[in-house]
């Protein structure tokens, strides 16, 4: 029989019987609705953390002193001291893949101006450390190479310890805080990150020249970090490999030998995170397929109801002409009929939800084309699917019996 | 010979469990194009079955039968279909309309299942097999709109749309009143004049006097095969009748 008559058969029988169709349909668009609208919620969350984490530097990697802690044995001294500023050098002029690189030595301890202290962190950098962080200058300027040859009692704040130690609102360029014992003019203010997605505040720090901080805070020569960042996200691995053959060399590791150095980098993290909310949008999504199921097995008990109430209408178009596949057909349109509407009704439904979710709870969400795609195919599958054992059992009744059913 | 029918030792077996019920015990003859047969037997003497093998709905047993020169008995189900639907048009007792359409589609459908068949010329043949049974002013009414007198009628322009090369009627008066019913019956003898071939099956004997031929069945073997050289027409029965019923009473 031709689609074009199919369709109408199947249109004209879920007319006749509209509230049917439409709650049998429901199940469908619950489904598909609540597919995408998780599918959306989740892309969202994982957008918005990549978003940050790309705010921090996605493409940052950190070097530290002493190797992979597994063993939990090797702990010397010496070993966590490996990193110098000779490996540091070595880096900024013989890697391919690394656009900046600078010194990190830190130390907690409290920032005092006047009767007002707060606990923060000071950071001993270079100038580099401002592009690999994303860290803006907002007020004054940073501290420059001649303050770091000189150990300069320099240093750049972030908002936080500005407004923890100066509440009155005024520029505290040119001011003197003390870092434990040592004074240090603030020449700059960092412009406001605000927290990561870890919750930690990234405003909440002091950055001098590492000179400084080594000399004057620390007493060490050696470097508790090296922080670098690859040209991008992507040639990170290849900036590892560059770096750990590097510091090899210049530590005279033999073959066999282990790393006297540890790396990490913001793509770990990236990954790590990203993998969480991924992992939260399949069982979101698992949730939601798990509807459309339900909602299959709806579209499945109504069309075997069907095929039982029209067994005589099957046994009268069997005896004027209709073959096992004409009937086939007709019962597998019309379920897929009812999850294609279905399905549209869903995608505008779920659509809906998704911009009501962010309208209303301003919760990021981002519908995916795929994901809408996909669970118009899902559906539209479930129509099939579960339409073909009714319309099978419809197409494989006897016509004799078919047309003598009461 | 110009044979539409010709079935040869028909035999028809069921397997109920353990046992076999013989429904037809070698059944033999030919119906030649534009007879009016009637096919007569009590209860269970094997009437349905034989309608059915004629019908292309089941195959026999044993025996062989050709339907407008197609041996029948060895064709597959997807054939059989199509050869219903091109060969033989079926009016049952119960009418069989579809529920909630209209006279014109019911009439349509069993050219939808003929891909040879156009729109245009579909409709024009619904309307022409209409007009032919009386309701070519009843194109658009519903069949839960219409007498069961009209159900049949419709019925019958639908077992004529394919112009078959014979109609198949089984009991087909049986829901009917007695006017109705002969209405109908009327209405069969007109296509029959115009050089239709119809096999009418009952178990009511005053109808076999209508016909040009008598098929008597028992026990799955035909008994009697006669021939009514004058059979009674069912319109001037008709005029007999007094219309104390409405002309398109329910049935009774
Ligand atoms: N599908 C079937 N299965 C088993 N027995 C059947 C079947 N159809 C008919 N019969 C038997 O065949 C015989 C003839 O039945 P049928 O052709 O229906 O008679 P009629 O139509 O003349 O009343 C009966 O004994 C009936 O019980
Ligand atoms: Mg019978």
């Amino acid at each position: 029989m031709h689609i074009g008559n199919l369709l109408k058969i199947a249109f004209k029988a879920l007319g006749n019987n509209k509230l049917r169709a439409f709650l049998t349909m429901l199940g469908i668009i619950i489904g598909v609705a609540s597919v995408i609208t998780m599918l959306a919620i989740g892309q969202g969350s994982k957008r918005s953390i990549q978003a940050e984490i790309s705010e921090m530097g996605s493409n940052m990697i950190m070097v530290h002193p002493g190797g992979d802690m597994r063993g939990g044995v090797r702990l010397e001294a010496d070993d966590m001291e490996s990193l110098t500023l000779a490996d540091l050098e070595a880096i900024r002029t013989e890697t391919r893949y690394v656009s900046y690189v600078s010194p990190s030595v830190n130390s907690a301890g409290q920032a005092v101006y006047g009767a007002r202290n707060t606990p923060t962190t000071v950071y001993g950098v270079s100038a580099d450390y401002l592009d690999i962080r994303r860290y803006r200058v907002a007020d004054g300027d940073f501290f420059t190479e001649q303050d770091i040859r000189a150990a300069a009692k320099v240093c750049v704040v972030g908002r936080t310890v500005v407004d923890e130690l100066f509440p009155d609102g005024g520029s505290p360029v040119g001011r003197i805080v003390r870092f434990g014992t040592i004074p240090l003019r603030i020449v700059g203010v960092l412009e406001s990150k605000g927290y990561n997605s870890m919750g930690m505040d990234q405003d909440d720090l002091i950055l001098a020249p590492y000179t400084t901080v080594q000399k004057r805070v620390l007493a060490i020569t050696h470097l508790q970090e090296i922080t670098c960042s690859a040209l991008s996200e992507g040639y990170t691995d290849r900036a590892i490999g560059e770096i750990t053959a590097l510091l090899r060399r210049n530590h005279k590791l033999r073959e066999g030998q282990d790393d006297d150095f540890t790396i990490h980098s913001q793509q770990e993290l990236s990954n790590m995170l990203t993998s969480t909310s991924d992992m939260m949008s399949v069982l979101l999504a698992a949730v939601a397929g798990i509807s459309l199921l339900v909602g299959g097995i709806g579209i499945m008990n109504i069309m075997y109801v069907s095929v039982t109430e029209r067994t005589r209408e099957i046994g009268l178009r069997m005896s004027i002409g209709a073959r096992g596949r004409d009937i086939l057909a007709q019962f597998l349109i019309e379920s897929v009929l009812i999850s294609v509407a279905g399905g549209l009704l869903g995608v505008l439904a779920g659509v809906g939800a998704s911009l009501a979710v962010r309208a209303l709870a301003s919760y990021p969400i981002y519908i995916q084309p795929w994901s809408v795609l996909l669970s118009f195919a899902v559906c539209t599958f479930t129509g099939v699917f579960f339409g073909w054992y009714p319309a099978q059992k419809a197409a494989r009744l006897d016509p004799i019996e078919a047309i003598r059913y009461e | 010979m110009d044979e539409v029918i010709r079935l040869e030792h028909i035999r028809r077996d069921f397997v109920v469990g353990e046992e076999t019920v013989h429904a037809l015990r070698g059944v033999s003859f030919a119906i030649r194009r534009g007879e009016f047969v009637t096919v007569m037997g009590t209860s269970g003497s094997g009437k349905s079955t034989l309608l059915n093998i004629l019908g292309c709905l089941d195959t026999p047993t044993a025996g062989e039968y050709w339907l407008d020169g197609v041996a029948v008995r060895t064709m597959g189900k997807d054939a059989r279909a199509t050869l219903r639907n091109r060969k033989i048009g079926f009016v049952f007792q119960n009418y069989n309309l579809l529920p909630k359409t209209t006279a014109i589609e019911n009439v349509e459908l069993p050219l939808m299942y003929n891909p040879s068949c156009g729109v245009a010329e579909r409709r024009e043949r619904a309307v022409a097999a209409l007009r032919a049974v009386g309701l070519g002013d009843r194109l658009l009414h519903k069949s839960n709109q219409m007498s069961g007198g009209q159900m049949q009628r419709v019925a019958i322009a639908r077992a004529l749309v394919n112009n078959p090369a014979v109609i198949l009627a089984d009991e087909a008066t049986g829901n009917l009143d007695t006017r109705t019913s002969f209405e109908v019956l009327d209405l069969f003898q007109r296509l029959h004049a115009g050089g239709r071939t119809i096999i009418f099956v009952t178990h009511n004997p005053e109808i076999a006097q209508y016909s040009s031929r008598n098929i008597t069945l028992r026990d799955g073997r035909v008994i009697a095969d006669t021939s009514n050289p004058a059979p009674l027409d069912a319109a001037a029965t008709l005029a007999q009748i007094p219309s104390a019923s409405p002309e398109d009473a329910p049935p009774t």
